[in-house]
């Protein structure tokens, strides 16, 4: 009986709520704004903790960061604004996916370059390799029937 | 198909560009992010001083001659550091240093002055860094050149080292001394 009180606690444990730094669900006088308030959150990086989002942080810059998302979205700015906003001063960075440019087309096409390089390398592999069974000549072939037969005869 | 050398050295060559790249990237320091504010003009603001809260200094206050505009804030290590360097720079007296206290207390930011000495002209007062956040503040101590016209010419994150004077700081504040004259 108590072994499975353990294995529940156990599991409260593991699903526990994940730790969250953002107050979120705030205080949203427009519901709307709490979801893109959310989904802006999670696409935009804390500067101070490179591998976190303002979601995540605790950092205080990451709380000025969130502060500054609220109230751009409660003067009515879309979320397109916002994004913008913060790349005018922290740059590209601030986004957690890089926007297709000239800069970065290396790393968005890149995967598919080499994707592309490695089967023309695979396909090329193929086509050059010899054939593995070459057609044996008269005395091979000769030699084989005797070795055939030698053995059928030896059978019983 | 006799061209087996050639044929062995393409994975040579390939692990050889990978541990370039590699070794570019392991020796880059990632806090070192590019600023989208290099070339273009400061932010305008509206700020007090920490020697007169009260009275309001702005964008156009600044403006005529180039400055060093130096973030710093009481509670930053990185800013205790380098400022031997900045009064020093003070005590040459060459250059318009101006302070912008970030994200601190008045009477904490004062006191570290009085302690350690006082290198800029004015230190604008940013408690709930306003400011800081327009022209991208991420790491206290950030150092911005900014030229006569008030636009942004160079900006370096952390502190300032005796190298990074005299190779990037003073000479393009020499320039932008001399294109003002």
């Amino acid at each position: 009986m108590k072994t499975w009180r353990y294995f529940v606690l156990g599991m409260l444990l593991v699903v526990g709520a994940p730790p969250m730094a953002s107050d979120t669900p705030a205080s949203f006088g427009n519901p709307g704004h709490a979801a893109r308030y959310d989904a802006l959150l999670e696409q935009l990086r804390c500067m101070v903790c490179q591998n976190q989002t303002l979601k995540d942080s605790h950092a205080d810059l990451a709380q000025d960061l969130r502060d500054e998302v609220r109230r751009l979205l409660e003067q009515g700015n879309s979320d397109v604004q916002i994004r913008d906003y913060l790349v005018a001063r922290y740059g590209d960075f601030v986004l957690y996916s890089p926007p297709l440019k000239v800069s970065t087309w290396l790393l968005w096409l890149g995967p598919f370059v080499l994707l592309a390089l490695a089967l023309v390398v695979v396909l090329r592999l193929s086509r050059s390799r010899a054939p593995l069974a070459l057609p044996l000549d008269d005395a091979e072939r000769a030699r084989l029937h005797a070795a055939l037969n030698k053995s059928a005869d030896s059978q019983p | 198909m006799r061209a087996v050398p050639l044929r062995f050295a393409v994975p040579l060559l390939l692990f050889g560009g990978l541990v370039m790249f590699l070794g570019i990237g392991l020796n880059r320091d990632p806090r070192l992010v590019p600023s989208p504010l290099i070339g273009k003009p400061a932010p305008q603001f509206a700020l007090g001083t920490l020697a007169t809260p009260e009275v309001v200094m702005t964008r156009e206050d600044l403006l005529g001659r180039p400055l060093l505009l130096n973030v710093w804030a009481s509670w930053c290590a990185g800013c205790r550091e380098e400022h031997p360097l900045l009064l020093e720079l003070a005590r040459a007296g060459k250059l318009h240093l101006i302070g912008l206290n970030y994200h601190d207390e008045l009477n904490a930011g004062r006191q570290w002055l009085s302690e350690r000495g006082d290198p800029y002209r004015h230190t604008l007062f940013d408690p709930e860094g306003k400011l800081g956040l327009d022209l991208g503040v991420y790491g206290v101590p950030e150092t911005f050149v900014i030229d006569a016209t008030g636009v942004i010419r160079y900006k370096h994150v952390g502190p300032l080292t005796q190298e990074v004077l005299s190779q990037q700081l003073l000479p393009l504040l020499a320039t932008l001394q001399t294109a003002t004259k």
